[in-house]
């Protein structure tokens, strides 16, 4: 696919460039070098109202309005997809507040803001990856209060996690967490890598990329500085394990991927197809074709 | 056969042509224009201004409009726009004693200096659908009369006087008001900013809390020591000017709750108070945030903290509509990639206990064993 550049859109008359004003940018990035000095941890900012509603990504918009510049390539996805709706909205929003140029692709992108996928491509040193996250805290639905899940985190009290993980194989014989599975960050902070699937977990260790995670609503930014260790939490009877999937994406044959089932009639006829749409489109415009591809011709 | 959902932008794009025909809805129907707004859907304005902490009736019915009436949308659009404004500080605390009274009432006291003045209220009204109002038939002048010259000390201060209420309190001299715009919340929370919250915090769900109160959930025996509505002037100190510049008058309602008394060893008993002050006309809303506050004080006086109303936590964390319905309406975006997460694991166990079920059918006694 190619870039495409906001030549077109006029540029918002009255707002900075990409829209927040250089001093919330500066209190954003000291809180984003904060959570770079230390990583996993959550450290709060003062979370500002964004055009967009809270809990559809005004915490990855804010990080990435304040670390973005006139020369970077954004590239917005959200389900592993460039085209879904919101991603498309945010990526609007960016050209017509900031003028930058979008990609879709994930080599080329200097920021990659993301909603629950981390791009199947790997990444490189200079990329920055930005999380929407919707509630950073990864003791919450084990203990409701800030005031104590703070504290837990200051005394590396994770033992309720543990016991939470155990239960799940006491009850299924597996861990029933599926995504937004708990890691630990250079063996310090339990942390919640965002409503991603669990597949991607292993991503994130010892990525060269910066990872930033913004959550608006709950007003918290953390980060993991490239090259750390991100192990997700295990027993050793119990190894932490990836989902498989049982076939390859139906449209170009990759394996080892995340698939999304897509339902193709109400008789329980369905496909897998790639997730992350532009590694899918890369892999079939260099000539790999699928199981379903092939049928169509 | 396999239709990928492409073209989100030019959905969107269709999608939001269409919001913006139904919004103008009848081309044969006049539009509104936002002076009809402001003029004769005057609470409406007020609800978007206070909960949209942004005090400018023009852009509060512009946002109403823009809404279709849908009021957190409304709220939501004022606040987008209010957090882009520059702050150039921070205005002089206002008197509210020194108000400008349109409505007084006080349940404490059958009268008081200053009296009990009605103001354009509701109250006492039947609630019969008025034909008339289908149409634009003449409205009568109100009745008016000079300004009362007379001071209208606030019942707190009253009280005050014989010690029979706590003072009005004061933020330690190394305390600047907090701004929770600005800063991220922290819990426990000083009361300064619990008030900031609760001043723009959801009218119905502080409605429901301070109803829970009354009903046994951290009862607190209130009574409504007074309700005023009226206007302040609000100036700001500028640091060359060796006087603080006036920048102009705002409507706004206060409640002065009077609570249930302390007492300890030390100190005789007194009453207690909650302070609602909401920008406008809003007497439940200002009503409501007294209770709550008062509620969230049980710590202060020691009290048992033992219902949703005095959780600091749940309440204020709970209380911006503008936080909760995007929380709450981001559930439509989607989320299929971790449903597939969860549709594996759930096929998985499934077929784990199918196996083990067929197990035990083809080997009982095995299984038994």
């Amino acid at each position: 696919m190619s870039d495409s550049v906001a030549e077109t859109l006029p540029q918002a008359p009255s707002y900075n460039f990409a829209y927040l004003d250089e001093q919330t940018k500066r209190m954003i990035r000291r809180a984003i070098l904060k959570g770079i000095a230390i990583p996993g941890y959550q450290v709060p900012f003062a979370s500002r109202e964004m055009p967009m509603p809270y809990g559809w990504g005004t915490g990855g918009v804010q990080v990435t309005a304040s670390v973005i510049g006139p020369d970077d390539v954004l590239k917005v996805i959200d389900q592993g997809a460039d085209d879904t709706t919101n991603a498309v909205s945010i990526r609007a929003f960016f050209q017509k507040v900031a003028r930058v140029a979008v990609t879709t692709e994930t080599a080329r992108a200097t920021i990659i803001q993301t909603r629950h996928r981390i791009p199947e491509h790997p990444l490189a040193e200079g990329q920055v990856l930005v999380y929407q996250v919707p509630i950073p805290e990864p003791l919450r639905f084990l203990e409701p209060r800030e005031t104590e899940t703070r504290k837990m985190h200051a005394l590396e009290e994770y033992g309720l996690m543990h016991v939470k993980l155990y239960e799940d194989i006491a009850r299924h014989g597996h861990i029933a967490t599926t995504y937004a599975y708990p890691v630990k960050v250079e063996g310090r902070y339990v942390m919640d890598p965002s409503p991603t699937p669990k597949f991607d977990n292993p991503k994130m260790h010892r990525s060269p990329a910066l990872q930033l995670f913004g959550a608006g609503r709950e007003k918290r930014i953390y980060a993991i500085p490239p090259y750390c260790d991100v192990v997700s939490l295990d027993f050793e009877d119990h190894p932490f394990k990836v989902q498989e999937f049982d076939k390859p994406c139906a449209l170009c044959g990759a394996e080892n991927v995340y698939l999304d089932e897509v339902i193709l009639d109400d008789r329980g006829g369905h496909m897998f197809v790639c997730s992350d749409t532009d590694f899918c489109e890369k892999r079939r415009a260099a000539g790999h074709v699928g199981e379903m591809a092939q049928a169509a011709e | 056969m396999y239709v990928a959902v492409k073209g989100g932008e030019a959905a969107i794009d269709n999608a939001h042509r269409l919001l913006a025909d139904r919004r103008r809805g009848d081309r044969d129907v006049p539009a509104l224009g936002l002076d009809q707004i402001v003029e004769q859907l005057a609470l409406a304005v007020d609800r978007v201004m206070a909960e949209g902490s942004l005090y400018d009736r023009e852009l509060a019915a512009l946002a109403i409009r823009q809404a279709r009436g849908d009021m957190i949308e409304a709220i939501f659009l004022v606040r987008a726009y209010r957090t882009t404004l520059p702050r150039f500080g921070y205005a002089r605390p206002a008197d509210t004693g020194a108000m400008l009274i349109e409505r007084r009432v006080s349940a404490t006291y059958k009268d008081l200096p200053g009296g009990q003045l009605l103001g354009p209220t509701f109250d006492y009204t039947h609630r019969l659908l008025d034909p008339e109002l289908a149409g634009d038939a003449p409205v009568a002048a109100p009745a008016t009369r000079d300004a009362d010259t007379e001071a209208m000390p606030r019942v707190s201060q009253i009280l005050a006087r014989d010690g029979l209420i706590e003072g009005d309190g004061a933020l330690p001299d190394d305390r600047e008001p907090g701004d929770i715009t600005r800063e991220p919340p922290e819990f426990p929370m000083e009361r300064d900013l619990r008030l900031q919250a609760l001043a723009r915090g959801d009218e119905g769900f502080l409605l429901a809390l301070a109803y829970s109160t009354q009903r046994g959930y951290a009862r607190s025996h209130p009574f409504v020591g007074e309700i005023r509505i009226g206007e302040l002037d609000i100036e700001l100190e500028v640091p060359e000017l060796p006087f603080p510049v006036p920048l102009g008058r705002i409507q706004v309602t206060e409640c002065q709750m009077v609570n249930q008394f302390q007492g300890s060893a030390k100190a005789p008993p007194q009453f207690t108070r909650g302070y609602g002050l909401v920008f406008g006309q809003s007497e439940r809303k200002a009503m409501a945030m007294a209770l709550c506050d008062r509620a969230l004080r049980a710590g202060e006086f020691g009290e048992d903290v033992t219902a949703p109303a005095q959780d600091e936590e749940f309440v204020i964390a709970h209380s911006d509509n503008v936080q909760a319905t995007g929380f709450v309406e981001h559930l439509k975006l989607p989320h299929y990639v971790d449903f597939q997460a969860e549709l594996d694991l759930v096929r998985r166990l499934r077929a784990e206990a199918e196996a083990r079920m067929n197990a035990a059918v083809e080997a009982p006694g095995k299984a038994a064993e």
